[in-house]
């Protein structure tokens, strides 16, 4: 985390900060460190600065940025560091797989073992039911992967075809090991700075905006599982604030910690009537070169999910795609994009809107 | 699990007991301060029925530690007779037999061993309906 | 002799788990040929089983049947040689689990194989002496066999469990008398920190199980003023199936009267809760007016023998409820290396 913090602040061109913001989930059970905020602060020789660490489950990197965003909005502060990080390597992967489970009621799920994916897989077996389209489905991972091939900060810079796909091993039926993200250590690092402070700012900058919303802790209590409400309602927010109209976002940056969630999440965001999420993937509309690229630089799946550092990859890379620098991995004429960030079965979703200045 | 946890939730994990709103019918496992869903505070104490239907089930491969005894285990979604929906382990069948909508129950068993010292968590799962 | 003064069954209920194993599967891994094998098989806990669940879902058979609030039941007495805890009740889990106390008296107990008929004779005094209104009796073990040992081909898993209250014409049967006949006869023990129990071998039929049951039917004839002509069905505790098929052969009972209870070749010798699911088939299926003799045996040693009327109230409650045949009928068969997991004779390492 200081490594990814010192180069953004060094990219930035910004030496003094009014607040520090970390975005971690595990670390008090995996590394037994609370405290990261001031840490963090130490680590990067800024001893003195506020910071604490923020924890939305595995939305926590976003819920720091969301943090960071309203604290500079507050008029506050002219100058904000935000950094997420996560050492899930750390852990055994049943270790992991448990620890995972404080995103779910530890009374309820997390008592009978029902973790996140056996959670996936029950909502993969609705939406089948309901709309059909399994492969379409498990088409998510391809593409996610087809934009990481050759990303130097991709977890799995490879491209996967969806036989493969549809070959591999199942974690909990019919979720398959190619769907789900993998464990992965990372840090990412974001420079929010006020409009006042943009002036004199000259390194690349982007426009962001964040909303943010809840849901039911367990998918199966809210009306309609296979629509996520949470992130519903985010994205119509963060459209209302940044007064976009949904047809002009160029590109989404999904939280496709399963494939099922891309799916969902891309119905759930207006992109796709309900169920046909699936078709269009099929159809390439979600490929660099169709008409909503998603995971340009390959997802939580392909480019990783160390879930604290997670959302501000994203960020990074949507901030690349409006700064013109994502090399191959360039959208033409980006203006618009969207990162979505879900802790939990999108018990709770992040979103955020950035624009190019 | 500590104690006092385990402790807490035995009326619920045991019977399926719990409190529904008097206003909008919802079901709370743990007595609610106000309801989660509409925000009354008047409730009465209730217990969920015990059998229901098989909505949706899979099967756990890599199972968190907890867990990594009795893995493979199954994990089904059931709507019980009153509509309410659970989730909950599956016990007690034969893979070739489960399919959606089977009429299941619910019964009472060990969710957790903690080793040979631990206390011993019980717990329902649901299994098919067969006699 | 002074008869019980109404106390009877009002409510039943006989609970086996699903999977059983093969005497024959036992005997392939041992070099046992089929001649010597006592039962055809056996029924086992599964890996989420234990003595204490098993005793709920017979407690909750048995409180369908007898319709009764749980928070009237005064006292629940489990009777188990496999407790989850050394210490640690049962009762209280059973009590939570059925939604009764927490006015209520729970102890668990052990003497073998009759600790659930035991369980049975102290509900009654407490019923007789009106101290309580309804109490629960319950015999459950998931017996342990010794790998290899003669016993192994046997010890299985089941509960069964009774709801006794003031008798009333439309209970399922009464409870007349009972008797015990115990001395101290170590045949069959296990030392506190040892897995398994361990044996004297044939002792354990001739003085042990013969001399107890025979001892505590003839205190039933002789002192208690019964005949054996009186009764329709003798339950006998059955660790096999020649043990209960010789007592009546040295009685002089016809074998058509014991049959009816004979369970052990298709379930094995579920320990405490052996005599009772015994009687717990003959209540499926015994009609108003029959009488009932049965006797228990634990090892250690002893036998509790009772005298038992059905009720006109055995029908309608009897319905109420799936028969133990449902039981017996619905299995999975494991091979031996699965029993070994289920039963924890191997743990993942």
């Amino acid at each position: 985390m200081a490594e990814a913090a010192v180069k953004a602040l060094e990219d930035a061109g910004v030496s003094a900060l009014n607040s520090i913001y970390v975005g971690n989930m595990l670390g008090e059970v995996l590394q037994e460190q609370a405290h990261l905020g001031t840490l963090l602060a130490e680590e990067i020789g800024l001893v003195g600065v506020p910071a604490y660490r923020v924890e939305a489950a595995e939305a926590s990197g976003a819920a720091a940025l969301y943090a960071g965003v309203l604290d500079i909005l507050s008029g506050g502060s002219d100058a904000v560091l935000v950094v997420g990080g996560e050492k899930l390597s750390d852990g055994l992967a049943e270790e992991v797989s448990s620890a995972l489970m404080m995103s779910q009621r530890q009374e309820y799920e997390g008592f009978i073992g029902a973790e996140f994916y056996s959670l996936n897989a029950l909502l993969y077996k609705l939406y089948i039911k309901r709309y059909g389209n399994g492969d379409g489905v498990a088409m998510f991972p391809v593409i996610s992967h087809e934009h990481a091939a050759g990303v130097a900060h991709a977890q799995y810079p490879f491209k996967l075809n969806l036989e493969k796909v549809l070959s591999s091993p199942f974690v909990a039926e019919p979720l398959r090991r190619m769907e789900i993200s993998g464990i992965g250590d990372g840090a990412a690092a974001i420079v929010l700075i006020s409009e006042r402070l943009a002036e004199k700012i000259k390194s690349p900058k982007a426009e962001i905006y964040v909303a943010s919303a809840t849901d039911y802790l367990t998918p199966f209590e809210r009306e309609n599982p296979l629509r996520f409400q949470s992130l519903s309602m985010a994205v119509n927010k963060v459209l209302n604030i940044s007064k976009v109209d949904r047809d002009r976002i160029d590109f989404v940056e999904l939280h496709d910690a399963t494939s099922i969630m891309a799916a969902i999440s891309m119905e759930s965001s207006g992109f796709a009537e309900a169920g046909q999420a699936a078709k269009l993937v099929k159809r390439g509309e979600y490929g660099l070169n169709g008409s909503l690229p998603c995971n340009t630089f390959g997802g939580l799946k392909a480019r990783g999910h160390p879930i604290g550092a997670t959302a501000l990859y994203q960020v990074s890379e949507a901030h690349l795609q409006l700064t013109g620098q994502a090399g191959k991995n360039q959208i033409d004429s980006a203006e618009i994009g969207l990162t979505q960030s879900l802790g939990g079965v999108a018990a709770t979703a992040f979103v955020t809107l950035m624009k190019k200045v | 699990m500590r104690v006092p946890r385990y402790w807490r939730s035995i009326p619920f994990k045991y019977r399926l007991a719990g409190w529904r709103c008097n206003h909008c019918g919802t079901f709370h496992r743990n007595k609610p301060v106000v309801c989660k869903r509409c925000g009354s505070k008047d409730f009465a104490e209730t217990e969920l029925p015990k059998t229901g239907k098989l909505i949706a089930y899979t099967i756990v491969k890599f199972a968190p530690k907890e867990f990594s005894e009795i893995a493979p285990y199954a994990i089904g979604l059931i709507e019980l007779d009153d509509g309410t929906r659970i989730v909950s382990q599956l016990t007690d069948f034969r893979e070739e037999e489960l399919r959606e909508g089977m009429r299941v129950e619910a019964v009472f068993r060990r969710i957790r061993v903690n080793g040979e010292q631990g206390v011993i968590e019980y717990g329902f799962k649901f299994r098919p309906v067969t006699t | 002799m002074v008869r019980i003064n109404s106390v009877a069954i009002h409510g039943y209920g006989g609970y086996v788990p699903k999977y059983r194993i093969k005497d024959e599967e036992i005997g392939k891994i041992w070099g046992k040929g089929s001649a010597e094998l006592p039962v055809a098989e056996k029924a086992i806990a599964g890996i989420d089983e234990d003595a204490a669940t098993m005793a709920v879902e017979a407690a909750r058979i048995a409180l369908k049947r007898a319709g009764i609030d749980p928070r009237k039941i005064g006292a629940i007495h489990v009777g188990s040689e496999s407790k989850p805890y050394a210490v640690k009740p049962t009762g209280t889990i059973v009590a939570a689990a059925i939604g009764a106390g927490p006015s209520l008296l729970a102890a668990d107990l052990e003497f073998a194989c009759k600790a659930g008929t035991e369980a049975l004779q102290l509900i009654t005094g407490l019923i007789e002496s009106r101290r309580i209104e309804y109490g629960l009796a319950i015999g459950a073990d998931t017996a342990q066999g010794r790998p290899g040992d003669a016993l192994e081909f046997t010890a299985a898993s089941g509960a069964a469990a009774f709801i006794l209250g003031k008798s009333s014409e439309n209970a399922v049967a009464s409870i007349e008398a009972w008797c015990s006949y115990v001395t101290d006869t170590p045949d069959f023990w296990r030392r506190q920190y040892d897995r398994y129990p361990m044996h004297a071998a044939r002792f354990t039929g001739q003085p042990a199980y013969f001399r107890h049951i025979i001892g505590a039917v003839k205190t039933l004839l002789e002192n208690d003023g019964y005949s054996l002509g009186e009764f329709d069905y003798f339950v006998f505790h059955q660790p096999n199936v020649k043990f209960p098929f010789a007592v009546a052969k040295y009685l002089g009972i016809s074998k058509e009267k014991v049959t009816p209870a004979i369970i052990s070749n298709n379930l094995g010798n579920t320990y405490s809760a052996c005599s009772l699911l015994g009687l717990v088939k003959v209540l499926d299926q015994a009609k108003p007016g029959q009488r009932i003799l049965l006797a228990s045996y634990g090892s250690g040693a002893g036998s509790d023998a009772f005298v038992i009327e059905v009720l006109n109230g055995i029908s309608e409650k009897r319905d109420r409820a799936p028969k133990l045949e449902a039981f017996v009928e619905d299995r999975i068969y494991v091979d031996y290396a699965l029993y070994l997991r289920f039963r924890s004779k191997i743990l993942k390492g």
